[in-house]
């Protein structure tokens, strides 16, 4: 599969990072080799091989219905870029 | 030709869990912003879920309600999109393997008769944050107290063809969610959210239309009219040779019309793929069983032991089984009044009248069952009649003391004295002489359609106190005897 | 002192000889006046550090004292600590004071160790040299202008520079071993979910695994009886229980079977490095062990393995830096969009936008399947040719790295070649198998790794085979030149 830079613009978009268009020849590049390095895998027969997502052979553990978090907002919202009222400020959203 | 509708409905209920899906803050409704957003909430760096066992015990519950496959390793996928009140920047939901499989219901129509539909799935996922545009001026204020708040996504096949239809079906469900104490059901709250995906075609044929998903409709009235304004919406297009867009619509009540909505036009590409940081759900028969043997009422099954138990037509016991609530109300008032059909009455009558007037469910009203069955006792044992109940309920209703209280404060209290009401008969009949005459002037048959002449003029001379019954039993009497 | 093994330190604060307030304050001296040269550390914590000293000194004194209360060591980057910067080596979270402990900074603040500061990394945990780090690449004590590995970079710089007694790790692909390798340090990742990842930033959520990084095996194995444990806030952490790691570091090595997989000995070895693992391989025999050829067939697929699924998570996990809730946010955003592009771009540094974006493909639709479907698919294929080897024998051995530490520079204009680095060290994390790395000679000067690789949950034999290990030779003992 060949890339251009097109597609690593949308690549981009749908990952929300900018990517400065004087560096984007650079990441196709890379991006390209990854890809090409990762398409080794194609050759490899795996039908019917069941894909692990979990490397432990182990099921979801279950959480008591408790309420343990009291309200923390005062703290957890020093780390945020804007507040006002208590809510986390962003530009305006349009629905 | 003639043109079909195809809806399908994604209803998302809250459920009704005292925690988030995965984490320990509170779900309480109504907290100042950002109060129940804990760490894990907001994603802070290094935070991890871990699943609310009441949450999978409830989504099982419905999985069995309506007799569906439970998915016996169920499992969470991210679902990965940008948008404020989405603090991860995904979703977790679940794509691949869901709680619940196929399963199916029944929904009662207004004509009294029943349709099988559908439901493909219903999966656990966690509720977006709440973002608020009209507080600032260029900003959005984000609130993530409902973020992770544990929802049900219940999927409907697309089996419905009207706009009645699509109103049953969510009906249904929310009597069947409401029934079982998985949701609570307050849809002006958001606890019960629904989305339609509506198309048309030519009646008859197979292939599906272009369907458009109109979210988050918040009331039945409005499910309703947004799926009949869109229906019209697009077989008008389709009738001038357009064609319909497939796209994302929401419901202005205030307009009753539904728009596109822009923002999410853009198609998405939501790379789900199995959440690492959760491992499968796996559960067993033994659970399942023991989830099924213990199930609530539901509403079918409470239906027709309403129809045996309390002697109500299907229409009845139908409307009063439909909500958990209601159902118990009717009960306790049935039981306490000791009169089925009396309690039936004034609550599918002046009881909803009033309650639909002031937009109030049933646990919100401010007469309790007991209050309202004394009412009905003193109906059924002659105190009261019928137009001073209704005067005797609008005051209980304003919180002015019981039934008896009200009836002794406002003089409500009927007649029955045998001597009494037969003076003001005598007294009645002595000051109409022009339509005594004409009674006695009318064939036989003919008088009966006179009484009520005599009826309202008696009532009005007792201040409406004057036992109906007991009235007519004097009154008939004493005209014909003038007759003779 | 600064040569002390935490072993040592622990046996002089219960003996008396020394208080933690007299080795904290030494540690912080030295790393004041040497850090600027090795740049091991992002935040020192000076303060804390002393009064968690203080509070070390009376639990002694009451005789309340664990063996690790009151030793110095030093946190990598990526465990949140509160009130303290919290960084990953991003610009992202450069001004990010988490409000919550991670649960391994819990438990070493349960015990009253001393934490010094926060250590030096590749950014989010991706890279191999620590040259992705915001914060400037961390020196190699071993060798002028040489890395000390990545992406736990610093953690090994601060314990090779004697700058800590220990430091904690953490190990997707190899980001405790092959640091360990370049530095002459020892040390374990243990099996996935033996410790917890709650407050611990994520990368890869089912690689990712956190360990001490020390001078000897002893001394991991006393960390790491502190860091192992379930915990109930994170649902991938083992409910098994732990044992003391360090009750068995002395059983015999007589009759423990070494598998020696063929596909790490190929001719893209190292021949100083091949030499080395062979001499070690040599000490085990005379210390009872048998040797036997094994193959694990699959070794070469991990790398394009390993490079999808641990972009695609952290494509994932990365997208809550977005500007709202905390971290970097651009200057004057346009709209929404803006604001997540720019912060993203600004915060984000090139290795991390190259993974995301290479996550981000092989997740869209149409490319699932193809990429990470097959991968965890391979990832399988993988574990399988482990568990059929460890029937077999007890342990398997071989070279942690392909080479020893390379020059600042080197490999950083061909991200493939950096990836080729972890050829020997991905696979475990894929399979979720414990390994350690333990030093075993030198190459130019440099020191070189034995990577020994066990069953899971068999850390507490892992530490032992390595113990034996030193307790038969010296290389561990060997301090960079200098010091």
């Amino acid at each position: 599969m060949s890339l251009d830079n097109t597609d690593v613009e949308k690549i981009a978009h749908l990952a929300r990072v900018d990517i400065e268009p004087k560096d984007t020849p650079e990441y196709l590049k890379n991006i390209t080799s990854i890809l090409d390095l990762v398409d080794q895998m194609q050759s490899v027969n795996t039908e019917g091989v069941d894909p692990l997502s979990h490397p432990l052979d182990a099921v979801q553990r279950l959480r008591a219905d408790d309420v343990t978090e009291s309200n923390q907002r005062e703290l957890l919202q020093t780390v945020a870029p804007a507040v006002e009222e208590g809510l986390f400020l962003v530009p305006k959203v349009i629905d | 030709m003639e043109w079909e509708a195809v809806i399908g409905l994604e209803i998302h209920a809250q459920l009704a869990t005292k925690t988030k899906i995965f984490s320990g803050a509170s779900t309480a409704f109504g907290a100042q912003a950002n109060t129940q957003a804990c760490a894990i909430d907001l994603a802070l760096p290094g935070t991890l879920p871990v699943f609310n066992k009441q949450a999978l015990e409830m989504a099982v519950m419905f999985g069995t309600a309506i007799d569906a496959e439970i998915g016996k390793t169920s499992v969470f996928d991210r679902k990965n999109y940008f948008y404020p009140d989405s603090p991860k920047g995904y979703q977790t939901s679940q794509l691949f393997y869901p709680i619940v499989g196929q399963g199916e219901l029944d929904i009662n129509l207004q004509d009294g008769s029943t349709k099988r539909i559908g439901v493909t799935r219903a999966h656990l996922e966690e509720d977006a944050g709440k973002s608020l545009h009209e507080k600032f001026a260029d900003m959005s204020g984000i609130d993530l107290n409902r973020a992770g708040t544990p929802l049900l996504e219940i999927v409907s096949d697309p089996d419905m063809r009207s706009a009645e239809e699509a109103v049953a079906y969510a009906k249904k469900i929310h009597s069947i969610v409401t029934s079982i104490g998985i949701c609570d059901g307050n849809m002006a709250e958001g606890s019960f959210r629904v989305d339609c995906n509506v198309s048309v075609r030519y009646k008859g044929e197979s292939e599906f239309g272009n369907r458009t998903e109109t979210k988050n409709i918040n009331s039945f009235r409005f499910i309703e009219k947004a799926i009949k304004g869109e229906i019209i919406r697009q077989i008008e297009i389709l009738e001038d040779g357009g064609s319909i867009t497939q796209e994302t619509r929401l419901y202005d009540a205030e307009k009753d019309e539904t728009r596109s909505m822009r923002s999410k036009e853009e198609a998405n590409d939501y790379r789900y793929f199995p959440c690492p940081d959760l491992l499968p759900i796996v559960i067993e028969d033994e659970y399942i069983e023991k989830i099924r043997n213990n199930l609530p009422e539901l509403p079918d099954a409470r239906k027709q032991r309403f129809i045996e138990q309390y002697q109500l037509s299907n229409n009845d016991a139908a409307t009063l089984s439909s909500n958990k609530d209601l159902a118990a109300y009717y009960e306790n008032v049935a039981q306490d009044c000791n009169d089925n059909k009396l309690a039936a009455n004034w609550m599918l009558g002046e009881f909803s009248k009033v309650l639909n007037q002031h937009d109030l469910s049933i646990e919100q009203s401010p007469v309790d069952a007991q209050g309202f069955a004394l009412l009905l006792k003193r109906i059924k044992d002659d105190t009261i009649s019928a137009s001073g109940a209704k005067k005797v309920f609008e005051a209980m209703w304003n919180n002015e003391g019981n039934a008896d209280q009200i009836i002794e404060a406002k003089g409500l209290k009927q007649v029955s004295d045998t001597g009494a009401i037969e003076a003001i008969v005598s007294e009645v009949i002595a000051k109409s002489d022009k339509q005594v005459q004409q009674y006695i002037a009318a064939e036989p048959e003919k008088r009966g359609k006179m009484l009520g002449f005599f009826m309202g003029q008696i009532m009005k001379a007792s201040g409406g106190k004057a036992n109906p019954g007991q009235v007519q039993s004097v009154l008939k009497p004493m005209l014909d005897a003038m007759c003779d | 002192m600064f040569s002390k093994t935490i072993a040592q330190l622990s046996q002089g604060l219960q003996n008396g000889d020394f208080s933690s307030r007299e080795i904290t304050q030494e540690y912080l001296n030295r790393i004041a006046s040497v850090d600027g040269q090795f740049n091991s550390y992002i935040s020192i914590t000076a303060d804390q550090a002393m009064a968690q000293a203080e509070t070390a000194d009376q639990m002694i004194a009451s005789g309340k004292a664990a063996p690790m209360t009151g030793v110095p060591i030093a946190h990598k980057d990526i465990f949140c600590t509160k009130g303290v910067r919290t960084s990953a080596g991003s610009k992202m979270l450069d001004n990010f004071i988490s409000p919550y402990n991670a649960t391994i900074i819990e438990k070493f603040n349960a015990i009253g160790s001393v934490s010094l500061g926060k250590t030096n990394m590749d950014e989010f945990a991706m890279g191999s040299s620590n040259e992705n780090s915001y914060y400037g690449p961390a020196i190699n004590p071993w060798g002028e202008n040489r890395v000390p590995g990545g992406s736990s970079g610093g953690s090994a710089v601060a314990v090779a520079a004697q700058l800590a007694a220990g430091a904690t790790g953490t190990d997707t692909g190899g980001s405790i071993r092959q640091p360990c390798a370049l530095t002459n340090l020892s040390g374990i990742k243990p099996t996935y979910g033996r410790v917890s990842r709650f407050g611990m930033i994520a990368f890869a959520s089912s690689l990712d695994q956190a360990g001490p990084m020390t001078k000897t095996a002893e001394d991991a194995a006393m960390m790491l009886n502190v860091m192992a444990g379930f915990d109930p806030k994170d649902s991938t952490s083992a409910e098994k229980p732990t044992s003391d790691y360090t009750a068995s570091l002395n059983q015999p090595l007589k009759g423990l079977k070494i598998g020696l997989p063929k596909e790490f000995f190929s001719e893209d070895l190292n021949p100083q490095i091949a030499a080395k693992i062979q001499a070690a391989l040599k000490e085990y025999q005379a210390l009872g062990a048998e040797l036997k050829e094994i193959s694990l067939p699959n070794t070469a697929l991990s790398i394009p393995a390993y490079y999808i699924i641990a972009p695609a998570e952290a494509s994932s996990n990365l997208s809550r830096f977005d500007g709202v809730k905390f971290g970097h946010r651009c200057e004057n955003p346009q709209n929404i969009e803006d604001m997540y592009k720019r912060s993203r771009g600004e915060g984000f540094g090139h290795e991390v936008k190259r993974r995301i974006l290479v996550g981000t493909y092989a997740l869209s639709e149409g490319f699932y399947d193809a990429y990470y479907k097959k991968a965890q698919q391979i990832r399988r294929l993988i574990q399988q040719d482990y568990i059929n080897a460890l029937e077999e024998v007890d342990v398997i051995m071989g070279p942690t790295t392909p080479q020893p530490a390379f020059k600042i520079g080197e490999k950083t204009s061909d991200p493939i070649d950096m990836y080729m680095e972890d050829i020997y060290t991905l696979s475990l994390n894929l399979a979720g198998l414990p390994g350690m790395s333990i030093p075993c000679g030198q190459a130019d000067d440099l020191p070189i790794g034995l990577q020994i690789i066990g069953n899971y949950f068999a850390e507490e034999r892992l530490l032992n085979v390595a113990h034996m290990f030193q307790q038969a030779t010296d290389w561990h003992k060997t301090t960079a030149p200098g010091l």
